[in-house]
């Protein structure tokens, strides 16, 4: 199926859940209220007609005024994909967590709250994945501020050239 | 009159005089320089938690302890097996195989016994 | 008990040096210290074609009973901690190379966030080896110049004035 038939499919569902579709090539996606996520992914997941049963990637990205989450979808029955993006504050970025509906979303939930400091309600076992346990702030934000140390290394390094003036 | 015992005990000296002269020279020669992250247990790097010392199943120690006693039986057999034939020259056979028998049986009464109570086993069933 | 540094300088002891260093030189066990992409190279310097040992470097998977330590990959914060406590377990005499451009300077991620710029901000370094990855022909003559160091090491004359001694 293709994409827009899918998302017309979830938007007689969901009508009012739906904020936007967009058609940009090469994926279109829809925006949808972070509220109704999990009950969408449910469906999709359930549908016979759209049986999407693997999340091949669940992503963040930070924008100047907003974090997006954004799933990828794919089905191997029927071999399509689909794209959902949910818009979140950046002060206190928050949504539900998707790993009761697939369970991939488990350390791609981490990563993102990792790196991006988006928390996810419901998740079994939220902590960083990839920075140190003591790390201090999510470095992927745009407004992140690299430590001079930790624990005691130097994060600086000065120029070769400098040095053997 | 102990001239057979001549051999072993040139290997015993030799082998004292080698590992005190490795020794010797470790304590001659090697640097030292103890100190206290350098003796923290080894754990591929991450900080050792927990202490090192932990219970271990006791099924080791059964199994050693069978080991231990079939071992000892073992070794009270060969000499038999080496004078045998030279009893048989004389004539006790029978003597010296029943002798023999009874003193495997006896053995093999105690390996019935662990058999029965599933020491032999590596991993034992839960009793339901 | 130890004659470290004890003797005066006209008994002749430079032979004794000589053999001690030359032991020392011809049987470096290597610590298995592969973090990223230069340990394909590792493995390459380690096997047939370009063998590190036939001059005696053996690898070994224990801190312990090593006495080189090749950092050979890029050394993130997060490693950067267990490097070091590695590094102190390790028993004396102990050397370290820095293998490619990741742990000598940081290297191609020397501007990422989570990157240590260089091993030789936590441990001490005896030999640099350029590359990204560097060949393993350039990885044996890494070697074979922290042989020559190793040489030139003094155990057990008296301390020269400009500190060459038994290392701490």
């Amino acid at each position: 199926m293709e994409p827009l038939a899918i998302y017309n499919r979830v938007n007689e569902k969901f009508g009012d859940r739906i904020l936007e579709v967009v058609e940009k090539l090469p994926d279109p996606f829809v925006v949808i209220d972070p509220g109704a996520l999990v009950e969408i992914c449910q469906y999709l997941k359930s549908d016979p007609e759209s049986a999407f049963d693997c999340l091949s990637n669940e992503s963040g990205v930070d924008y100047k005024d907003r974090i997006e989450v954004v799933y990828h979808l794919f089905s191997y029955k029927h071999r399509h994909q689909a794209v959902l993006k949910v818009k979140l504050p950046r002060e206190g970025a928050s949504v539900a967590t998707l790993e009761n509906v697939w369970k991939s979303a488990n350390w791609m939930e981490r990563e993102i709250y990792d790196l991006l400091g988006v928390t996810f309600e419901g998740h079994s076992d939220l902590r960083r994945i990839l920075m140190p346990e003591d790390w201090v702030g999510h470095p992927l934000r745009k407004d992140f501020v690299e430590p001079l140390e930790y624990h005691g290394i130097s994060t600086v390094r000065e120029s070769p050239i400098i040095r053997l003036k | 009159m102990f001239f057979q015992f001549g051999v072993p005990l040139a290997l015993t000296i030799i082998a004292i005089v080698f590992v005190s002269a490795m020794f010797g020279l470790q304590k001659l020669l090697a640097p030292s320089n103890p100190y206290a992250r350098k003796l923290t247990p080894y754990e591929c790097g991450e900080p050792p938690t927990g202490r090192a010392w932990i219970n271990f199943n006791v099924r080791f120690y059964v199994i050693a302890l069978i080991f231990v006693v079939f071992e000892v039986e073992v070794a009270f057999v060969y000499p038999i097996a080496a004078v045998f034939l030279d009893w048989v020259k004389h004539g006790r056979r029978l003597y010296a195989l029943s002798e023999i028998l009874i003193f495997l049986l006896i053995l093999f009464v105690g390996l019935v016994y662990v058999w029965a109570k599933h020491d032999l086993e590596w991993i034992k069933k839960v009793p339901e | 008990m130890s004659l470290l540094n004890t003797l005066p300088d006209y008994v002749i002891t430079t032979k004794t040096d000589e053999i001690i260093n030359w032991m020392r030189k011809s049987s470096i066990w290597y610590m298995l210290f592969g973090l990223a992409c230069c340990a394909i190279e590792l493995m390459h310097t380690g096997g047939p074609r370009a063998d590190i040992d036939r001059f005696g470097a053996s690898p070994r998977a224990s801190a312990r009973q090593s006495d080189l330590m090749i950092v050979a990959g890029t050394l993130t914060l997060k490693m950067a901690l267990r490097t070091r406590l590695l590094y102190d377990q390790m028993p004396d005499p102990k050397y370290v190379i820095a293998m490619g451009s990741c742990a000598s300077c940081g290297g191609l991620f020397q501007l990422a966030y989570s990157v240590c710029d260089g091993v030789d901000k936590i441990l001490p370094v005896d030999v640099y080896v350029p590359g990204c990855p560097p060949r393993p022909e350039a990885l044996t003559e890494g070697l074979l110049k922290l042989q020559d160091k190793i040489m030139t090491e003094r155990w057990l004359t008296k301390a020269p004035t400009n500190g060459n001694t038994a290392h701490a």
